[in-house]
């Protein structure tokens, strides 16, 4: 029997408490005021009192109006028939489609034991030079994409979607701007992927507590298609807009904020979203690519510095393109030691020499004369950046490769490039 | 268990109010009854009649009136043979037998025992009939791994104790008695191989605390000729993410000269776990020749699993520690990261409403620090014998900033500090353990004067290439320039490491001293160089022949040809030995 409560004793922000009794934590509670229905999640236990966050705001709340407490907690369904459809943070279709009710599952569930987890050592190929060469995206990784607002990062989701060698694709959104949202739905259409995706969207206009559900919704429907054997890609933007909610409802709660107004608790927040991603021992796995927009460019915000801790490296986009510094897959040398031999010295010896190269820049910047030495640096850093960085190049890893061992040899003698000689040998070219 | 029952009258989070009749103690160890399960939690604070309690699993589903039952006992480890190899959760249940009872997922209120009920071990006596014993003395032996695993008195036993009897040579459970001792009173008590120490207590049945001055050996070049660890000390590598904490400690698992590693992964990514789970069953101890797994205890506590447990979980490492260093063993404990740690416990003393100190984490945060740290030492046992547990904790300070309050509390007690750098990294270089901050109180396996000769070099090299920035290099004389290229290529050829290589990541104490006598010959010479563009051509060669000779095995053809080569190169420009710059042979050794 559900039970139904008609005085609220107090309304702050998305926050109302009930006194209400044999009420269980974290369960939901269907909420009626005079602008219609709206969910209700359990955050707090004291006594008879008890704290719900209601998903569409606090707003016109009246302390009359109904709380019908549903005795469960919060769910979503799970079928095939999530492919291509759309869907909002409480789980009601954004779409004109059907609502789905069958096959509930409970969602922000408990983790996956690591010892059933088994290495991430497969590839997963984009066909961007930049991913695919020097910070090759590997199944089962988590990975931000750290952007200042501005730069193209859905659009580089967007691609990523389309390119990416996954059998699912489950798209979040949070704070998501509206024309973005028609963005991504017009080029998953036009790139023919979005039959095999399915997306959760929470706009900037859509309530705050809505954008806290996003990322477990979306998480533990790539969890279920995972464990049916199927390599799902999450992609998630923008998390910061997720943290910021978290700030919003624990500021509301009074809880002692530690770090700029976040809550304590937002590393392991964080945490139990991206360590979603996981490789299954004889089943599916699921990949997480995260964008993360750091206020002011500054790294050391509390959000993208949290993140950077949990996941295991971060793409920079930085004036259109992935930064070669900072930018880091940590899980690359799981795989590159088997796309090619020559694929990791060369990888590090570019990069090295691009740091080089970039040092050099600030000298001529600064008007020093230009040594030999820097003649080549100079000429190396342009031709680096033209071939391999841009984002519009589409060229598969073997192909990437080759292109920087002609680059090397364009610019530099085979032991100046600090490679081990036994692979200079083998594979600088001959002109 | 205690009969002293409860009822939850709050939940916040993970912490949960009870009130309760009866007696209740300060850490005391209580199950939440919901929905047929029993979540572990631990009493963190008492008032009046309630207590409050953080529960170590996700708290949702609990409602007021459910039941809490008390069992008067502290979080312990249960301590005996079979723990190495094992790979446990925060609060030491076996995560395989996790797996096998609840399938993928973590499901809560699962636990398992720590060690093995069923498993027979080959228990020989060595205590007499009649012989008095104190806590901390071995009553017999039993073989686990390459080690001899000794059967000890139980550390909480008091005061003198009388061997009354003990079981003949042969094979018992952890559970089943094998000796009854009694105490000044003539009270029997029955001991078997395995007993229960609180892991928030240190283990103190040892005869004296040493100075720790024996090397441990890393392998790593940069710590071992440079920022030494010394068995029984302690170090902290805090750096920015990224900057290759976790590798530094993965490679330094793998080839420390030690006994036994206890890896604390806590509060850190479980990727990096099954790595290790992965890798060391297939790796050989360069020691013993056997599985790096039996060396091994992995106590894991990934950042998604529950924020209580992973407070626990260090104490839990630093107890098996301490359980193996009595057998007079030499134990590394790796601890990644004590951020984490720090702010699980950030976590609950927000919750439970304390003033905050300084990015709110609670005032206590470096006593606590300071008493963990403080459990690694060298000490000598009641027989005589000697062993040791090294704490190696990384620290993840917020921003890469190593002013926040969790790095400065754990720099005030450690002994050596290896402050990693975001430019070092950057540059793919590794380690990068920054040699203009970081620091060591402990000796280095090299002669002390070469290796601040080397230090010098790299503190000359780095001033001349920051004035450089500002000058250019057209405004840099020759002697400064070459001193600059110097300090470059002891970088390259020395501080950094090619941890994928075999050969080049495991680099002995012979080596390092052998490779430094012929690096410091080619830094302390003069060479017959026209111009800039001359010199760095030459120092580009040497580098590369000296890069090279890091992938040759030691003392090989190879590792000899290379030698020669270099020899080579040296005599080409007119290599001579500097005695201005040779000054440093006059030196105290440090």
């Amino acid at each position: 029997m559900n039970k139904v409560y008609n005085r609220i004793e107090s309304i702050t922000g998305n926050v109302i408490t009930v006194k209400a009794d044999g009420v269980r934590y974290k369960e939901l509670a269907q909420i009626s005021t005079r602008f219609g229905k709206s969910l209700a999640q359990v955050n707090k236990i004291e006594g008879d009192l008890v704290s719900l966050q209601v998903f569409a705001g606090g707003q016109g709340v009246s302390t009359g109006d109904e709380v019908r407490f549903l005795g469960r907690e919060m769910r979503v369904s799970f079928s095939e028939d999530l492919l291509g459809r759309i869907f909002d943070g409480s789980g009601a279709p954004r779409d004109n489609g059907p609502v789905l009710t069958e096959n509930m599952q409970p969602i922000g569930g408990p983790s996956v034991n690591p010892t059933r987890r088994i290495l991430a050592n497969r590839i997963m190929r984009t066909n961007i030079p930049m991913i695919d060469m020097f910070n090759t995206l590997v199944v089962s990784q988590k990975l931000p994409i750290f952007s200042i607002s501005g730069e193209p990062y859905n659009q580089l989701l967007a691609r990523i979607a389309m390119q990416a060698e996954a059998d699912v694709i489950v798209l979040g959104g949070m704070g998501l701007k509206y024309d973005d949202f028609l963005y991504f739905k017009d080029a998953l259409s036009k790139g023919g992927a979005l039959s095999k995706t399915v997306m959760f969207i929470h706009t900037a206009s859509d309530p705050t507590v809505e954008c806290m559900m996003i990322p477990d919704m979306v998480l533990a429907v790539a969890e279920q298609f995972a464990l049916q054997d199927k390599d799902v890609l999450v992609l998630l933007t923008d998390m910061t807009n997720f943290a910021d909610a978290m700030k919003e409802i624990a500021i509301t709660q009074e809880q002692v904020p530690s770090n700029r107004g976040y809550p304590g608790d937002l590393y392991s927040q964080l945490a139990s979203r991206y360590e979603k991603a996981v490789d299954f021992a004889d089943s599916g796995s699921v990949t997480v690519l995260a964008v993360t927009t750091m206020p002011g460019d500054d790294v050391t915000h509390p959000v993208p510095d949290n993140t950077g801790y949990i996941t295991e490296g971060q793409y920079y986009l930085k004036g259109g393109r992935i930064e070669p510094f900072g930018s880091l897959s940590r899980l690359k040398q799981n795989v590159n030691k088997k796309t090619r031999e020559d694929h990791r010295a060369l990888m590090d010896a570019m990069i090295r020499l691009y740091a080089s190269y970039k040092e050099t820049l600030e000298k001529k910047n600064m008007g020093f004369s230009m040594s030999r030495w820097d003649e080549k640096l100079l000429k190396y850093g342009e031709l680096f950046e033209k071939k391999l960085m841009s984002l519009s190049v589409n060229l598969p890893l073997e192909g990437a490769l080759d292109l920087g061992w002609e680059i090397l040899a364009e610019c530099f003698r085979k032991d100046e490039t600090g490679i081990k000689s036994d692979l200079t040998d083998a594979f600088w070219p001959e002109k | 268990m205690t009969e002293n029952k409860g009822k939850v009258i709050s939940v916040n989070g993970n912490l949960v109010s009870v009130a309760f009749d009866g007696n209740v103690s300060m850490n005391e160890i209580c199950y939440v009854k919901v929905d047929g399960a029993a979540l572990k939690s631990e009493v963190i604070r008492i008032r009046g009649s309630v207590a409050q309690i953080q529960v170590y699993e996700m708290t949702d589903g609990i409602q007021c009136g459910d039941e809490v039952e008390f069992t008067g006992e502290m979080l312990s480890a249960e301590l005996g043979p079979g723990l190495l190899g094992q790979i446990y959760d925060g609060l030491q249940n076996p995560l395989p037998i996790l797996a096998e009872q609840a399938g993928w997922f973590l499901e809560r209120g699962i636990y398992a025992d720590g060690l093995d009920a069923e498993k027979k071990w080959e228990f020989t006596p060595t205590a007499a009939v009649g012989a008095v014993l104190r806590a901390g003395e071995p009553i017999g032996t039993v073989p686990e791994g390459p080690f001899t695993h000794k059967i000890f008195v139980p550390f909480y036993l008091l005061g003198n104790y009388t061997l009354k009897s003990i079981v003949p040579k042969g094979e018992y459970t952890v559970r089943e008695t094998v000796a009854v001792i009694t105490d000044e009173r003539g009270r029997e008590i029955p001991l078997s191989m395995s007993f229960k120490w609180p892991v928030k207590r240190a283990v103190k049945c040892y005869r004296e605390r040493l100075a720790p001055v024996e090397n441990m050996e890393t392998k790593v070049r940069l710590i071992d000729s440079f920022f030494p660890v010394a068995k029984g000390g302690t170090y902290c590598i805090p750096g920015p993410f990224g900057a290759g904490k976790t590798v530094l400690q993965h490679t330094t698992s793998k080839y420390a000269d030690v006994d036994i590693v206890i890896i604390a992964a806590c509060g850190e990514r479980a990727g990096e776990v099954v790595e290790t789970l992965t890798e060391f069953p297939e790796l050989k101890d360069p020691r013993t020749g056997r599985s790096l797994m039996e060396r091994t205890i992995i106590i894991c506590n990934t950042s998604s699993m529950p924020v209580a447990s992973r407070e626990a979980s260090v104490y839990t490492s630093v107890t098996l520690a301490e359980y193996y260093r009595q057998m007079g063993l030499h134990v590394l404990l790796l601890a990644d990261s004590t951020s984490r740690w720090a702010q699980a416990l950030r976590e609950m003393s927000g919750r439970l409403e304390e003033i905050p100190g300084e990015e709110a984490f609670p005032a206590y945060l470096e006593s606590y620090i300071a008493a963990f740290y403080e459990r690694a030492g060298y000490v000598r046992l009641p027989d005589g014998s000697t062993g040791s547990v090294t704490i190696g904790g990384t620290v993840s300070p917020a921003g890469g900033n190593f002013e926040e309050p969790v790095t400065q509390a754990t720099l005030k007690v450690v002994g050596a500090f290896h402050g990693l750098s975001r430019e070092r990294s950057d540059a793919r270089k590794y380690p990068a353990i920054d040699p203009l901050i970081s620091w060591s109180k402990y000796r280095c396996v090299i002669d002390g004067r070469k290796s601040a000769y080397c230090k010098n070099i790299i503190h000359q090299g780095n001033e001349i290439g920051s004035m450089m920035k500002v000058i250019g290099e057209e405004g840099t004389s020759l002697d400064d320039y070459i001193i600059y290229l110097k300090a470059e290529m002891l970088d390259a050829v020395y501080l950094q490491q090619n941890s994928f290589d075999p050969v080049d990541a495991n680099c002995g104490t012979l080596r390092q001293r052998y490779v430094t006598d012929k690096l410091i010959s080619v830094l302390s010479s003069r060479y017959t160089l026209h111009d800039k563009e001359d010199a760095r051509g030459f120092f580009n060669r040497m580098r590369q022949k000296f890069i090279d000779w890091n992938y040759e095995e030691f003392e090989s053809d190879g590792f000899r040809k290379g030698e020669e080569e270099i020899d080579a190169l040296y005599r080409e420009r007119d290599g001579r030995e500097d005695p201005v710059q040779n000054s440093w042979k006059d030196g105290e050794e440090a």
